[in-house]
């Protein structure tokens, strides 16, 4: 091929796998019974999820009064939440847009489930807001339509509507974006599928037959959604930032917000990632695709996005002092030793010290350290959305209002809920697609599998197809 | 690349994408007319061999997001300074910095829905779309060239499969 190989160049496909192989692999899962484990994790996030729709409809039946927000802390864990599952999702388009436009190989073995992930964390945020107008059947007033209000708008104007369409959009061009990829999968599911299965995957796969001219489409619909969604990508959190930063509430009214916003939002979605992608491989065996050097090429970002975001704590701290401004001062000095402390030092050691241990080669590959630092890091991006919201609402300028928060089960009980939620979609997805891009992982072989580069290749490339075209006639 | 009328199509199957390639450009150097190309996943440098033009479909994608941002701006434009003009904190009716972000968004939203829906219509391909398949193992580990048996004869194809080194031969209707 004319890919250019790299003879240093790491393996990203161990294993010596063939084409069918590949096929194998890939699409087997969708075709055997359900494992033991996957079947009790189904049980527990169908589970969790019913309590998440109990407290929901809870909240709609009772109204807001049933959570802990009071006049002063009038955000909390439900804007908290929305802000943390919405950075999770940006993970998975950094994966499968920007690594795209960058020509990264080793986004291809963890893209689908990436994407997939973005998919679900972007519909548990989404909850968030709506619920929160607590009377959910007119969240349609946020829609601009002509209506029989008489010309009755909504303000263009307000970042919060800017979020509507920031969000929305994110979803649909994310769900676009996905399902192209897997429309060629689906085919491969289809052609190896048999009775009712295989009419439901010609359905799913659109009657996709491989045609020269539709690969070629498929390639260039792919970089341009890629080419649409980086820019998007930083867009949503920007905006997401930007319902804070256009406030006059101290610790908020800052520029460095959407940068802010954006390295973290990366950063938690890739330790989501990393979360997942630790427990699919192992369950599923992919082991040969997700190999280590995907998992330190992560590593890397979470270190570099982790770091970007502790500088980004620093310089707050700094500007609050440096602006002389009193009200500033104050904000950040509860933040740190105010009465919610605990969650401003959880932050500051979750997001910032945590991720300095991948400076370790050893400990970037380390698959156990990896998956336990995860699962902190996004604890510590959880507590940065707590430490923005509540506590800085918790002290305003009138000493007067001043309050505190807990939440109350019902608030706790949608926010677990989330979590049903994701884990049964992506449960479900995991049963009904190919976790790992097929086609892709098959365009990568030759110039990523471990028979092919890397010290110990086999397998020579044929450079040049003059000398074999005399053959015949 | 039509699939609407019938073609008897003869095709072989090779068994490599390095393989295909090479008999690709044989046969554009015996001038067979190749009727398609199958593949499982895109073959890099085989559009330019097959002599396939470049797609427009990033030009379709500029004009619906172009579409976008009008639809955006001018729809805000109207909205806040002809059919309700409201004034926010003080600012003027046509604000426009604030108007960006959703322009911006509804430019991406645009295009990207035109293209999709554009790409699955120009391909012919859609939910319940049913295409006679030439093989299954095309979405496997096999790559295809198929030549239409009204242009192409039998012999002509047979004795190139043999002599370009396709595993199997082999004739359908689609």
């Amino acid at each position: 091929m004319s890919a250019v190989v790299s003879p240093i160049r790491k393996p990203l496909i161990t294993g010596n796998k063939t084409y069918h192989q590949i096929t194998e692999d890939l699409i087997s899962p969708t075709e055997k019974t359900p494992t033991k484990e996957w079947v009790i994790g189904f049980v527990i996030s169908v589970a969790v999820l019913t309590f998440g729709v109990f407290c929901i409809l809870w909240t709609i039946w009772v109204g807001i009064g049933s959570w802990n927000l009071n006049r002063t802390i009038n955000w909390s864990w439900d804007i908290t939440n929305f802000v943390w599952w919405i950075g999770i999702g940006h993970a998975g388009t950094l994966i499968s847009a920007i690594l795209l436009l960058f020509r990264q190989k080793w986004r291809t073995g963890v893209n689908r489930a990436a994407e997939a992930m973005t998919i679900f964390a972007v519909m548990c945020a989404g909850l968030f807001p709506l619920i929160h107008m607590g009377r959910i059947w007119l969240a349609m007033f946020i829609l601009p339509y002509p209506n029989t209000r008489g010309p009755l708008w909504p303000n263009f104007n307000s970042p919060l509507l800017w979020d509507v369409f920031a969000i929305s959009t994110y979803l649909t061009v994310s769900l676009l974006f996905w399902y192209t990829g897997l429309v060629p999968d689906f085919a491969t599911v289809r052609d190896r599928a048999k009775g009712l299965r295989k009419k439901i995957y010609n359905t799913l796969s659109f009657g996709w037959t491989g045609s020269a001219k539709h690969w070629q489409r498929w390639e260039s619909l792919s970089l341009v959604l890629a080419g649409l969604s980086t820019p998007l990508v930083l867009s949503v959190h920007t905006i997401v930032s930007f319902d804070f930063a256009t406030s006059v509430i101290p610790g908020w009214h800052t520029t460095i917000f959407p940068p802010y916003f954006v390295a973290g939002a990366i950063f938690s979605g890739f330790a989501m990632v990393l979360t997942l992608m630790i427990i699919t491989r192992k369950l599923l065996h992919l082991e040969d695709y997700i190999t280590v050097e995907h998992i330190e090429s992560m590593n890397k970002v979470i270190l570099l996005t982790g770091t970007i975001v502790g500088v980004a704590y620093l310089t707050e701290l700094f500007i609050a002092w440096y602006s002389g401004y009193v009200y500033e001062q104050f904000a950040f000095f509860n933040r740190a030793l105010g009465p919610y402390w605990w969650s401003y030092f959880g932050m500051m050691f979750c997001n910032v010290v945590s991720p300095q241990f991948f400076w370790k080669k050893s400990w970037r590959r380390n698959i156990t350290l990896t998956f336990f630092l995860s699962i902190v890091v996004n604890i510590g991006m959880w507590f940065e959305r707590f430490v923005i919201i509540a506590t800085t609402l918790a002290r305003d300028y009138l000493p007067s209002s001043w309050s505190l928060y807990s939440p109350s089960w019902v608030e706790i009980g949608i926010y677990v809920g989330t979590f049903g939620l994701f884990f049964t979609c992506y449960l479900i997805f995991v049963r009904v697609a190919p976790v790992v891009a097929v086609a892709e992982i098959k365009h990568i072989l030759k110039s990523g599998g471990n028979q092919y580069v890397g010290e110990n290749a086999t397998h020579k490339h044929a450079h040049g197809h003059d000398h074999s075209e005399a053959e015949h006639h | 690349m039509a699939n609407n009328n019938h073609t008897e199509v003869i095709f072989g199957l090779y068994d490599d994408e390095e393989d295909l390639l090479r008999a690709v450009k044989a046969a554009k150097r015996d001038h067979l007319d190749i009727y398609d190309v199958f593949t499982p996943f895109p073959v890099h440098g085989l559009d330019p061999i097959l002599g396939l033009e470049e797609s427009r479909l990033h030009q379709a994608g500029f004009i619906y997001g172009a579409l976008g941002t009008l639809t955006a701006f001018l729809g805000m434009t109207w909205i806040f300074t002809k059919d309700w003009p409201s004034i926010f904190g003080g600012k003027p009716y046509w604000s426009v910095p604030a108007f960006i972000p959703i322009t911006f968004e509804l430019t991406v939203l645009f295009a990207a829905i035109g293209m999709t829906v554009t790409f699955y219509i120009i391909n012919g391909l859609g939910p319940g779309v049913v295409n006679t398949y030439l093989d299954d193992r095309i979405t496997d580990d096999k790559f295809c060239i198929a030549f239409d048996r009204s242009s192409v004869s039998d012999e002509d194809a047979q004795s190139f499969f043999k002599a370009t080194g396709a595993s199997e031969v082999n004739s359908k209707t689609i």
